[in-house]
């Protein structure tokens, strides 16, 4: 097994992700990982919509939730989740260069979405005194929220590892399949934050 | 880019204790997991076997003051935790690892790294949790640690709890994760799905429940460790908390977890009564689709814990329905097990006799279920010592038996020696004759009303007889385990060598030398049919077809990363459960996931592309 050639576009697969076996294990695995992951969210968005109401006198979804901001965010992080199919669609035509630029801009773009979260949490808690432990409301939605926004963070770290480590390299078929189940675990948070706009924010400010 | 050497292949000569140490400390090859698994396993049943016996000496009379009323919640607590997650889950790991690859004629697992780190995480898990009796008090709120017992329970006993299963319950989960892209991706050529032995089957459809059930229970631990640790309010009255929500999540994973608990000995059996029968397994597909069907409505069941809760009528009576109809599924299969038997060649010995124990044991389990199950009567079984009776009879019964039936049916394959048959049979017999005589009364006195979970109760109220003969049954079962364990350790000096071959088997693991080179299978097997090894025999070759000319084998490379991650884990995790008392352990918090996330670093950037045996080495090495 050679991987230490660059590819060239005569000898490219179609589907480089997937052309050897530790490839094939790791697509494929990887969709399972993401099967248990939507376990994991859902229970968190269960709790949430099992304590949405229970604000014990503190502040309620209504009175916190300002949908600007979130839009701002929703926008940012779904651009990212674009940014990033065209770098899949780079590896594919094995252009190793553009693909990079793509995952820059998918990073910039998270870590827009990030800062955003950042600034969210503390203005609840510093300026409507909204925190973790005011109600059980409070626990779910830092819980919920943080989690997606940890997702977000850890995928990030591995965009950067990722890019880092094979930055002198080029594209080959050891690291294409890293590359594309990176991009699977960005579009999942970024599915999961749709639902997270749905269910926290729109009907927070609606039902 | 560097092909990295060999490191370990030189099994001939002796090696001290420190290189064998260290080769376990950083293998990936699955059939060493499997003895580190049965091994810590073994370990953490005697100790939930120790914790067993501790409830029946207190229970052995009334008013009895052998345990404190908090130790015996403690050990209570501690013996169902134990038996659960930390002697059936790695036990079966055990007898996956060891089987499950060489039955679909692989090299090796999809992911031999994660792998060694599902056992190290599962390890590491087990310590925490046991290193409370040392530290202070173990967890006493009950395996089901229900809110808000678990929530205000004092000291730090369920603070180890929840470290402890955390981390354990990840290395379950991506070990499933693991065993479902081996079983997808790694089948010798012919082995199509419908080729599959039991087992495999089995094991496929476990890791298919272990990774939808899991993450629930991942979520409820975090639920808890924060309620206790940062003062979050999810099951907190005060704070518009809701208690409930602990049961559902806790039952959504633990439903299906009874049958990640049964389901691969539900194959093991098939695999078992097929080969001492000489016979092809009787209804091979209906059991492949009842497999998948108990799966599915195992899911579907996790509010039949909680009938008493009140979550009203129409809930209860669908739970209830889909409860009961589990048994359809299950009843095919037991049909197809007597089937097989029938008109069969039966050999007899220590491990089909465990098999043969299991089919009225479970059976009795099963129908108390369905019993269970019935909503108006379950408000007379509830936590009552009916229930207590019934579980032990499906997971001692099936689990427990399953477990015992495989060891002795694979040792040879794990170990290269056969167990001891006399002392096998001695264990089944004291054992089986000790477990009826420990749980079959214990359905009376449940329904004379002796509650579960109690630590005593009062004389002359028609409970004194029972409990006796429980735990007298109780210590038979302790003698049969001891029995075995000595014959484990006779087998190791004495045992009888065992052929590749020793059972006339029928699937690829007998196929290869017992125990099998590091690499499986010199050529990877073609696959003409279910029962691959039989077609070969029954053709007369009694040799695997090979399905590609001899060539250099691509290995994995050992590692002792796996190991660090979990270290670092352990060590963060004693840092959660000190912060509570004072900041400064927040340092230990930073250092533990320092040491984990450097070495998750460490595995991202550093390219490990494994090894290659050379054809020429594959040749030097006799057949």
């Amino acid at each position: 097994m050679s991987h230490d050639h660059s590819l060239n576009p005569e000898t490219m697969p179609h589907e480089p992700e997937k052309a050897t076996l530790e490839g094939k294990n790791k697509f494929i695995g990887f969709w399972f990982f993401l099967g248990g992951e939507t376990v994991l969210f859902a229970s968190l968005f269960g709790t949430y919509l099992a304590l949405r109401n229970a604000t014990a006198g503190g502040p309620s979804a209504e009175e916190l939730f300002g949908l600007d901001l979130v839009f701002i965010m929703t926008i940012l992080l779904l651009t990212s989740s674009l940014t990033s199919v065209y770098a899949i669609y780079h590896m594919k035509n094995n252009d190793f260069g553009k693909m990079c630029l793509w995952f820059i801009i998918t990073i910039i773009l998270g870590f827009g979405f990030l800062g955003s979260e950042i600034y969210e949490f503390t203005h609840y808690i510093h300026n409507e005194g909204f925190t973790f432990t005011s109600s059980a409301f409070g626990s779910a939605f830092y819980t919920l929220v943080g989690f997606h926004g940890g997702h977000v963070l850890f995928g990030l770290c591995w965009f950067i590892a990722l890019l880092l480590r094979n930055a002198k390299r080029g594209l080959n078929l050891y690291n294409a399949p890293k590359f594309y189940v990176v991009s699977l675990y960005w579009h999942f948070i970024d599915v999961v934050w749709v639902f997270i706009f749905t269910v926290v924010y729109l009907m927070g400010k609606v039902v | 880019m560097r092909e990295v050497k060999v490191v370990s292949n030189a099994a001939t000569h002796k090696r001290g204790f420190g290189a064998v140490l260290w080769d376990y400390l950083t293998t990936v090859d699955h059939k060493k997991i499997a003895h580190l698994y049965l091994f810590s396993g073994g370990f953490f049943f005697l100790m939930g076997g120790i914790e067993a016996m501790l409830i029946r000496i207190q229970l052995i009379k009334p008013n009895s003051e052998f345990l404190s009323n908090g130790l015996y919640n403690e050990v209570l607590t501690m013996h169902g935790t134990t038996m659960i997650f930390l002697a059936a889950m790695p036990l079966i790991f055990a007898l996956m690892n060891a089987a499950v690859p060489l039955q679909i004629g692989a090299r090796d697992v999809a992911f031999p790294f994660i792998n060694s780190l599902g056992f190290w995480l599962f390890l590491f898990g087990g310590l925490i949790l046991n290193c409370s009796w040392f530290l202070g008090g173990a967890p006493d709120a009950g395996w089901t640690a229900y809110a808000p017992l678990s929530t205000t329970s004092p000291g730090h006993g369920v603070d180890f709890y929840v470290i402890g299963l955390q981390i354990a319950g990840a290395g379950t989960l991506i070990g499933g994760i693991n065993f479902l892209v081996t079983i997808v991706n790694m089948r010798a050529p012919g082995m199509t799905y419908m080729r599959m032995p039991l087992f495999t089957w089995s094991v496929f459809i476990t890791s298919i429940l272990i990774l939808f059930a899991f993450p629930a229970l991942t979520v409820g631990l975090f639920l808890l460790m924060f309620e206790r640790m940062f003062g979050a309010g999810f099951f907190d009255a005060s704070l518009g908390g809701n208690a409930i929500i602990w049961e559902h999540l806790f039952w959504i994973f633990g439903h299906p977890e009874v049958y990640i608990l049964i389901l691969p000995l539900f194959g093991l059996f098939s695999d078992l009564f097929s080969t001492f029968s000489k016979k092809r397994l009787f209804g091979y597909t209906a059991m492949v689709f009842a497999t998948m069907l108990i799966a599915f409505l195992g899911f579907m069941v996790w509010a039949h814990h909680m009938f008493t809760v009140g979550l009203g009528p129409v809930a209860n009576s669908i739970f209830a329905i889909a409860t009961m109809a589990i048994a359809v599924p299950t009843g095919i299969k037991i049909f197809n097990w007597l089937a097989t038997m029938w008109g069969g060649q039966i050999t007899i010995n220590s491990a089909m006799l465990w098999a043969l124990g299991f089919i009225p044991t479970f059976t009795l389990g099963g129908m108390t279920g369905v019993m269970v199950a019935s909503v108006v009567a379950d408000y007379q079984y509830h936590d009552s010592y009916f229930v207590v009776a019934h579980f032990h009879y499906v997971i001692v019964g099936g689990t427990i038996f399953g477990i015992f039936a495989g060891l002795h049916y694979w040792w040879p394959k794990m170990f290269g020696r056969i167990l001891h048959e006399g002392m096998g049979k001695l264990t089944f017999w004291t054992f089986l004759i000790g477990f009826h005589l420990t749980f079959f009364i214990q359905h009376f006195l449940g329904l004379m009303g002796m509650p579960r979970r109690y630590s005593t109760y009062l004389p002359n109220q028609g409970l004194d007889l029972g409990n006796l003969i429980s735990t007298i049954g109780a210590f038979f079962m302790a003698f049969a385990v001891i029995v075995f364990v000595i014959n484990v350790f006779y087998t190791a000096a004495k045992g009888e060598k065992a052929p590749a071959d020793p059972w006339d088997g029928r699937t690829l693991e007998w196929a290869t030398a017992s125990p099998p080179a590091h690499y499986n299978f010199k050529q990877v097997p073609l696959v003409r049919g279910l029962d691959p090894l039989w077609i070969e025999k029954t053709e007369g070759k009694g040799k695997l077809t090979p399905s590609e000319p001899l060539g250099d084998i691509h290995m994995p490379n050992a590692s002792i990363l796996p190991f660090v991650m979990s270290l670092g884990l352990f060590i963060a995790g004693f840092g959660f459960i000190y912060q509570v008392d004072d900041k400064g352990w927040l340092a230990v918090v930073f250092i533990g996931m320092a040491i984990t996330l450097g070495s998750m670093l460490i595995r991202s950037l550093k390219d490990d592309l494994g090894h290659h045996i050379t054809k020429e080495e594959l040749e030097r090495e006799a057949d």
